[in-house]
């Protein structure tokens, strides 16, 4: 009878030497360390979570979505209504050139200004945002005379939300393959007809996504609008400039400080409403962008290749 | 004009955005300069001079009497809380970033992942509030007293506690906010890297951790330190939360770990208040000085970062 598998695994192991535990405990001890690293990332995150959520949820009322701020107390709805107003005025500023700068970097990329601005706008990402509110500050607060306002807040929060439009744009139009935009060419579509008709809606999703996470950013910035938008606890008129508007990251950071629980609560209520605002974008942006992860893997009859 | 003329015209603004916002800074904040000259990066003196007194004329500049703008303290702090932050996040990231590549089976890898680096995804100012109102009580009621009786015998480990604001305070809750952007571009490096690799520490009798430890880490040596300048970067220009952790001292240098500071983008925020009663508006001016010098040092971290992780994706892309 010869050798089988079975007596090979069966067969004594050559007693410990010291160099095989030092092995061993290597990899205990580096695998120990590696999932304690872990463990300690994911009980911060929860620890967050559960502090935000348990503390906003219990100073939710219908008072606070209802009323605006009185002094240090009061409601909620000037901020929210602020919030909405700079977010959705700095996406409509920073997508004409943002989408134009993402279809640029992608369809016509043979120059010398793609690699120009690829590298400018990943610099961009990573200006502090108080930077970038100061600059407003100086520019469009003092020298213009707008005062704090809608515009200069909405102009800082589109130079911040700027490069991610331009990034996940360009990425999202990569994906869409060669072959598609041959085939329109060969069909005699122009430049404009291709992009816009057939890539541009085949990576809509993408885009979009894209859209959603400067919206997310837009609506978790503090530090720029606090010398841009000011903080108003009255609702918006209607004023581009010479306004002051109230937004929700301002009511968290001024009410904690404060020694009313009043106070305390709309600051609670307010990050509730952030984070959780925040948190529901990055799940939809995960689920569409990272086509490895997410859905797709819940759905293993789904075989397209990302 | 045709399609592609226009969309170049449209991303020339992206590109121009960066320029502006510097010149612009550097214009305004140029008769600072010439008033404070190279004093301003090593004085440790940010003095508003007399509100009420008569404008006197220094340099060309006119500024309050007594004021005098020197801003070595926020260097000092804005350094030692990214130092601390950083030294915390590199192993704390790296480790998760192992574990995640390889510890956890692939079904899992990909949410477990998410979850960690939603990290990323918390707004800076909640980051804040979560410091404010758990951490530095705990930290200042229970953990500096511990560390103080323990590690006092090591340098700048010693001294009072304090009340829980301060450099490392500000260091630990950077370090949360930095860890997400090591950990996930390290993992996703590490799961790129080709089979060929791993297949061949484990024919050489290597197990799982020394493939990951001696193979697969000296591989992507280049994205972690690319992504850890990129970690610092954010670090340094963090805002909101270090103001409200951070106990924002004026004028002092931190003898200890526990002691308070400052950074130069939280004191942008505190101090704006102040310096716009400066009738003089030198103090506006000085503080676009502190903007124009966070910013350079921001673009200097991020270019190189960029730098590297460009060199690094070149020679992925290149075939074997």
């Amino acid at each position: 009878m010869g050798l089988t598998a079975v007596d090979i695994r069966n067969a004594p192991l050559p007693a410990a030497s010291g160099r095989v535990l030092r092995r061993r405990l290597f990899d205990y001890l580096g695998w120990g360390l590696c999932a304690l690293a872990f463990l300690l990332l994911s009980s911060a995150m929860i620890w967050i979570l559960v502090v935000v959520f348990l503390r906003g949820f219990s100073a939710l009322t219908w008072n606070v979505m209802t009323h605006v701020t009185e002094g240090t107390g009061g409601g909620l709805l000037n901020a929210i209504e602020g919030t909405v107003v700079l977010a959705f005025g700095g996406i409509l500023l920073a997508c004409p050139p943002g989408l134009a700068a993402g279809i640029y970097l992608a369809e016509f990329d043979r120059g010398r200004l793609a690699p120009v601005i690829r590298f400018l706008s990943d610099v961009l990402v990573g200006v502090p945002s108080i930077v970038i509110g100061y600059f407003c500050y100086i520019t469009m607060v003092v020298a213009l005379g707008w005062k704090f306002s809608v515009a200069a807040g909405s102009v800082a929060l589109a130079i911040i939300s700027l490069p991610y439009i331009c990034r996940t744009t360009e990425m999202s139009l990569r994906q869409v393959p060669r072959s598609l935009r041959e085939a329109a060419y060969a069909l005699g579509a122009g430049d404009g007809r291709v992009t816009m008709g057939i890539c541009v809606p085949s990576a809509l999703p993408g885009i979009l996504t894209g859209i959603l996470l400067a919206l997310a950013i837009s609506v978790g910035e503090t530090a720029p609008l606090i010398y841009t938008a000011g903080w108003s606890s009255y609702l918006w008129t209607g004023h581009l400039t010479n306004e002051p508007i109230g937004y929700l990251t301002y009511a968290i950071w001024a009410f904690i400080t404060e020694p009313f629980s009043s106070a305390h609560a709309l600051a609670y209520a307010a990050a509730f409403f952030v984070t959780f605002f925040v948190l529901v974008i990055s799940i939809i942006a995960r689920a569409v962008l990272d086509e490895n992860a997410g859905w797709r893997r819940l759905r293993p009859w789904d075989k397209r290749k990302a | 004009m045709n399609f592609r003329r226009f969309t170049a015209l449209l991303a020339g603004v992206v590109a121009i955005v960066l320029v502006l916002i510097v010149v612009f800074l550097a214009a305004y904040a140029w008769p600072a300069v010439r008033l404070n000259g190279f004093h301003f990066l090593i004085d440790n003196s940010w003095n508003l001079g007399r509100q009420y007194g008569t404008p006197i004329t220094v340099n060309g500049q006119q500024i309050l009497p007594g004021a005098h703008y020197g801003i070595l303290f926020l260097i000092v702090g804005t350094l030692l809380s990214t130092a601390i932050a950083l030294a915390l996040a590199v192993p704390v990231g790296v480790g998760a970033a192992l574990f995640l590549a390889e510890g956890v089976p692939p079904i899992m890898r990909s949410w477990l992942s998410f979850f960690v680096e939603l990290l990323a995804a918390i707004p800076s100012v909640v980051f804040g509030l979560w410091g404010y109102v758990v951490v530095i009580p705990f930290l200042g009621h229970h953990l500096f007293p511990f560390m103080i009786k323990w590690l006092g015998f090591i340098p700048f480990f010693g001294g009072t506690p304090g009340s829980g604001y301060g450099l490392l305070t500000s260091g630990l809750v950077l370090t949360l906010m930095i860890v997400p952007l090591i950990t996930a571009t390290l993992r996703d490096a590490l799961v790129s890297q080709p089979a060929s690799l791993r297949e061949a520490a484990v024919a050489l009798g290597a197990s799982r951790f020394e493939t990951m430890w001696t193979v697969l880490m000296p591989a992507v040596r280049r994205v972690l330190i690319g992504s850890s300048i990129l970690a610092a970067g954010r670090a340094l220009g963090e805002t909101m939360a270090v103001l409200m952790v951070s106990g924002n001292a004026l004028n002092i240098l931190p003898n200890n770990i526990y002691q308070p500071i400052s950074t130069m983008a939280a004191f942008i925020v505190s101090q704006l208040d102040s310096a716009m009663q400066d009738p003089t508006g030198m103090a506006v001016r000085s503080l676009a000085e502190v903007a124009l010098v966070l910013c350079l040092i921001s673009i200097i971290v991020n270019g190189l970062a960029r730098v590297l992780l460009y060199y690094e994706g070149r020679q992925a892309a290149r075939p074997a």
